[in-house]
């Protein structure tokens, strides 16, 4: 059975569509990545997996039961941006969801019922490499660490599913790449399903199992807004084979630099 | 030479720069004081030194004949209670209202048109109204400083919640916060360089409309004795009043300044002047 199942899933605000008719089975455990232009709908999606919004029709199920209707502990969300609390130190944002669990009236842990919690988190503080950091508050921190601190945070819950809006949109290439090792090896270990939005296409291959493309098949050039968007692919990449030759194309950039070749002649462009 | 923007003094040109205006100030002061009192040794509008310093002297080491009090003591005393009291229930009003209005948003579409009238009356305006349903005491001076600045705290607030990234909202609700955490962990802690910063710029009007009730209705107050000895053009007591009590407002703002540095370590606010 899957984890979640999408059915005649439709978003419409006022006129403009921008979701319809979207279909989808997710198995648990896949990393599945979504890519499409902008303004196609990716981050609406995320945001009705998350319950932000509710879906004009059809129905999301998770685990068979529709979703709540409003975000919860299943469903952990790292975004590009302010996804930590920025009056917190790290260790603090990292125990702040079992404070939250543990202390319905202060959500706050004292002594030995706070060492607990902060014993637990340690493991994860490792792993993403932040244990030097651990007092420092997020203004301190690089965009890299603050986003690696969020994703540690959002798995602390232990959501089902953890959604990723661009988590890595605002960071250097270099970073991006470690991030892209960290996020592999604690999917690897949580064995959670991982929605993540990008609009990088070569990021979605390299860390998804199943990649899905956003786009409209419909256009109408006198209402651009009467169609919305859908999933135009549902790629396995298990294996990289049998993929459409332009998709592989578009998501390799590894065509050598070419000088501009002018001839014997010269650039004929030039006013002598 | 350099462009005009370019030019920056160095540690030692500022403290000098910024004390020359207030040196200027005392001097023309001194020289005009000098000049009409070389004209006319009774004059009371440009009192000399001397004449302040027995005004001080006598304000505030020498207890007054009458009462057995020191007067300056005494008014700084009573105004600095008003204010305080004024600004205790206006800083709670904006912290539970404005939060409330900020986050909830059945509360924010009941009240929010409310607190933006009731911040468009004009406080003065409706003095004659305290005065009437209060009484001339202690309640409608408190009163009117509390109507003058709570609206505009409440509605400082509610922009500060409302500016909350709504991703931090999202990411607690994920975290499993409850409505009630959310404010507590949340909202509350992350607002409060604001409440603080609120609370400073409402110190102006806040004294403004503490020396306006005074100066109306009052038996002693730093506001009340300014007003008293108008009648008599006492300079003389007036001009050091008027310091006291920019020092007083000085000291104030600066308290709280130090005060949101230390406690907001985290806050990229907590820098700033």
């Amino acid at each position: 059975m899957s984890l979640i199942s999408v059915r005649g899933l439709s978003q419409v605000y006022g006129r403009q569509t921008v979701l319809e008719r979207i279909n989808l089975e997710i198995e648990a455990q896949a990393f599945c990545t979504i890519v499409g232009a902008s303004g196609c709908g990716k981050s609406t999606f995320l945001r009705l997996l998350l319950s932000e919004e509710r879906p004009t029709r059809g129905v999301i199920e998770l685990d068979g039961a529709p979703l709540g209707s409003e975000p919860d502990a299943d469903r952990g969300v790292v975004f590009q941006r302010y996804s930590v609390f920025p009056h917190l130190t790290v260790m603090e944002n990292l125990i702040l969801p079992l404070e939250l669990r543990a202390s319905k009236f202060c959500g706050r842990l004292f002594g030995a019922r706070r060492r607990a919690a902060v014993a637990q988190a340690e493991d994860l503080l490792e792993r993403v490499g932040l244990s030097h950091a651990r007092d420092a508050y997020p203004k301190t921190l690089s965009g890299g660490m603050q986003q690696r601190l969020a994703i540690a945070q959002a798995l602390m819950p232990r959501p089902k599913v953890l959604l990723l809006d661009e988590p890595f949109g605002a960071l250097d290439p270099g970073t991006r790449a470690r991030m892209h090792e960290i996020i592999l090896s604690l999917w690897q270990a949580e064995k959670m399903t991982i929605f993540m939005v990008t609009h990088d296409l070569k990021e979605g291959f390299k860390l998804g199992t199943r990649l899905l493309v956003f786009d409209k098949l419909r256009w109408d050039p006198h209402a651009p807004e009467a169609y919305g968007a859908t999933i135009t692919y549902d790629l396995p990449l298990e294996d990289s084979h049998g993929l459409p030759p332009e998709l592989v194309e578009a998501a390799s950039d590894d065509q050598p630099f070419q000088k501009p070749d002018f001839g014997s002649e010269g650039p004929k462009d030039v006013l002598h | 030479m350099g462009r005009a923007i370019n030019q920056h003094p160095g540690a030692a040109g500022k403290v000098l720069l910024g004390a020359l205006p207030f040196l200027l100030l005392i001097a023309v002061y001194l020289m005009a004081s000098d000049a009409r009192l070389a004209a006319n040794p009774a004059d009371k509008l440009l009192p000399s030194l001397e004449s302040f310093g027995a005004a001080i002297d006598r304000l505030a080491f020498q207890p007054d004949p009458r009462r057995g009090t020191y007067l300056l003591w005494a008014d700084t005393a009573a105004s600095l209670l008003r204010l305080g009291i004024a600004l205790a229930i206006a800083t709670a009003a904006g912290l539970l209202a404005g939060i409330a209005i900020g986050l909830l948003p059945v509360v924010r579409a009941a009240f929010a048109p409310l607190v933006a009238a009731l911040s468009m009356v004009p406080p003065l305006a409706v003095l004659p109204v305290l005065f009437i349903v209060f009484g001339l005491g202690e309640v409608a001076k408190v009163t009117l400083i509390v109507v003058g600045i709570a609206p505009f705290m409440v509605r400082c607030m509610a922009m500060a919640v409302t500016g909350l990234p709504r991703e931090q909202l999202i990411k607690a609700q994920t975290l499993g916060a409850t409505t009630w955490q959310i404010v507590t962990r949340v909202v509350l802690p992350q607002t409060m360089p604001r409440l603080v910063s609120a609370l400073r710029l409402s110190l102006g009007p806040a004294w403004l409309f503490l020396i306006s009730s005074e100066a109306i209705a009052a038996t002693e107050g730093l506001g009340y004795r300014i007003f008293l000895v108008r009648r008599y053009l006492a300079m003389d007591v007036i001009l050091p009043y008027v310091l006291w009590i920019t020092l007083l407002a000085f000291l104030l703002d600066y308290l709280l300044q130090r005060m949101a540095q230390r406690a907001f370590a985290w806050s990229p606010e907590g820098q700033e002047p």
